[in-house]
């Protein structure tokens, strides 16, 4: 045990009084990546669970360990394919030059191939993230006495996952800042976040810089390539002509299409809410909510129907395949911090979301996807349903005992 | 009177920002900031407006019926607000339209009635002129600093005259869309709050609740 000797050796310069009190965050959160917390309530009651907030944390990140193994490799899959499709010659960038100095080819028939060009995509966006949102972690942590927790974990490989593989690394930087402090720090940190905040940077980069964050170019790192995704084939052809352009209902259910990292496999997705659910991190009622609102809502539209708009006739099981509707369902609906927090509750603010992703993505002709906005607007209602279900359950109550 | 002619005029330019710490004007802050040529237009028609209102109802406040206050205050507004945008249309059209409805909304605009019924009413003429034209500049001042933000790294450029050369032109600057949008301000508002807050921490309001602490090491 001469860590936690040294750890503890260590320790009362960094507590009330000692050399350096002020970095007392900074001591904490290497301390606590390695060892359990030393947390303990204070206040009753004293229940007593293994479940703590770091664990809760990690589990999350877990979770996401299919969708980060599928990303990589359909990153660079996608990358490879179109290389392969406009030739050699397209092959250009630092990335090209470190495969081929180790011999890997671009041939997206090999899976190494794929995951290691994919990688290479991954690795800087998720560094760039770790580095430039720590840091902002490490500063209000220490200038308002806070502790630097694991929630940063989940915030930085949530985010990585929503980018496209295009995304500039200022520009990543620049949205996990605006994330981290307008998103979560300035509300207080962890835990008091009522957004999302990878949702927020990734919302703050879609207004600002719509050129990197959409459009039919940015999914696949290839420079000259375009390919439409398969929503804007939905808007503009209707889901029907998606087969022609090569994409079915499985390849989309299992991911092989363009999008960014760990948005497009939906089984990928699926295997993290298993995972989830099983150990009780993610409520179940977000879920069904959800599933109940875009599937209701869908085939409310279907039945309308638009002869103008292709995407009214899209059936629901097609809206939970493309884009960004697994992800976003399984790893940000379910956020608890953001989402409501009563039962009842958690049905509405998931239906609330699941009709809003089919409202935008099918009436509002300007955002091809909805998720993000989607979520982002559930989780402003989140507190506002709460009150509403527990003042009705007040009354109910109140009616007992006239 | 317990103010000098000085603290009227100083005051309301950040100790008592009628925008970051009254929350007051805020809805033209966020639509005329996109460019700082608006913005100071804007800044001289609420100035303008604030103080010959202020002017003009005290020196009928003693005159003015209780009941019906807000009626005549309105009236010495709007003939006011209707004076700016005749001018405005006749010398700087292009600018007016780019300000569209928001010259009228100067009627709404909560400082201007705020002014006139917190100090006009109770105070002399030269006054409430010079108190009129304090807040005037302390709107104006939030709406400059905003601008700047939001024309700077909206469009690379400070009353038009480019500063970053931007991307489309064949320069290096990618300019951020979202300032461009009218909710940015509310960003930049919020930011200039929390630094004149850690500025002057007696602007900070006392907390509605405490969190308990629950936890400890």
């Amino acid at each position: 045990m001469g860590l936690r000797n040294f750890f503890d050796r260590i320790e009362p310069n960094f507590t009330k009084g000692g050399k350096y009190e002020k970095y007392f965050p900074i001591y904490e959160m290497i301390e606590s990546f390695i060892y359990t917390p030393k947390t303990v309530t204070t206040a009753a009651p004293h229940a007593r669970s293994y479940v703590d907030m770091k664990r809760i944390m990690t589990y999350v990140v877990i979770a996401t360990i299919p969708c980060i193994l599928f990303g990589m490799w359909n990153t660079g899959y996608q990358a490879n394919s179109a290389i392969a499709a406009m030739g050699p010659d397209a092959a250009t960038g630092w990335r090209i030059g470190i495969l081929q100095a180790f011999g890997i080819s671009q041939d997206p028939s090999s899976w190494f191939a794929n995951f290691s060009h994919g990688f290479l995509y991954f690795l800087p966006i998720y560094l760039t993230t770790l580095i430039v949102g720590g840091i902002w972690e490490v500063i209000f942590a220490t200038v308002r006495g806070h502790e630097v927790n694991e929630g940063f974990l989940v915030t930085s490989m949530l985010y990585t996952l929503i980018m496209p593989a295009t995304a500039p690394l200022w520009q990543v930087a620049l949205g996990i800042s605006f994330g981290v402090v307008i998103g979560k720090e300035v509300f207080g940190g962890t835990g008091k976040n009522f957004l999302n905040p990878a949702l927020v940077g990734r919302a703050f980069l879609y207004f600002a810089y719509p050129a990197s964050m959409s459009g039919d170019t940015v999914w696949t790192p290839v420079d000259g390539f375009s390919g439409a995704t398969a929503l804007s084939v939905s808007a503009s052809e209707g889901y029907q002509q998606l087969a022609a352009n090569g994409l079915t209902w499985w390849d989309s259910f299992f991911g092989f299409m363009q999008g960014s990292f760990g948005e497009t496999s939906t089984l990928a997705c699926l295997i993290g809410l298993a995972f989830l659910l099983t150990t009780r991190i993610a409520n179940y009622r977000l879920i069904l909510g959800c599933l109940a609102g875009t599937i209701g809502f869908s085939l409310l539209l279907n039945l309308i129907g638009s002869d103008s708009n292709p995407m009214f006739s899209m059936p629901f099981y097609w809206h939970i395949v493309v884009g960004g509707y697994a992800f976003g369902m399984v790893f940000m609906v379910t956020e608890p911090v953001s989402a409501s927090h009563t039962n009842l509750g958690r049905y509405i603010y998931g239906a609330l979301i699941g009709v809003m992703v089919v409202l935008i993505r099918v009436i509002n002709p300007a955002f091809p996807e909805g998720m993000m906005l989607a979520i982002l607007f559930g989780n402003v209602f989140a507190p506002l349903i709460d009150y509403f279900v527990v003042q009705a359950n007040i009354k109910r109550r109140a009616r007992r005992h006239v | 009177m317990s103010q000098t002619r000085r603290e009227m005029l100083v005051d309301p330019l950040v100790d008592n920002n009628p925008i970051t710490l009254q929350v007051l004007g805020i809805c033209s802050a966020l639509a005329v900031t996109s460019s700082l040529q608006v913005a100071f237009v804007m800044t001289l028609a609420v100035t303008f407006v604030t103080a010959f209102a202020s002017m003009f109802i005290s020196l009928l406040r003693n005159q003015i019926p209780g009941s019906i206050r807000i009626i005549v205050q309105m009236v010495i507004i709007a003939s006011l607000v209707i004076l700016v945008d005749q001018i405005l249309k006749a010398y700087a059209f292009q600018i007016s339209k780019t300000l569209s409805v928001f010259v009228g909304l100067i009627i709404t605009n909560c400082i201007v009635m705020g002014r006139a019924e917190a100090f006009a009413m109770k105070n002399p003429p030269v006054a409430s002129f010079i108190d009129g034209i304090g807040n005037g500049l302390g709107y104006g001042l939030i709406l400059m600093l905003v601008g700047f933000f939001r024309e700077l790294f909206g469009s690379g450029s400070l009353f038009g005259v480019t500063i970053l050369e931007t991307v489309n032109n064949g320069g290096w600057y990618v300019p951020n869309g979202m300032l461009l949008l009218p909710p940015s301000a509310f960003f930049i508002i919020g930011l200039l709050i929390w630094g004149f807050r850690t500025w002057k921490p007696a602007q900070v309001e006392d907390r509605e609740y405490k969190i308990q602490t629950v936890e400890a090491h």
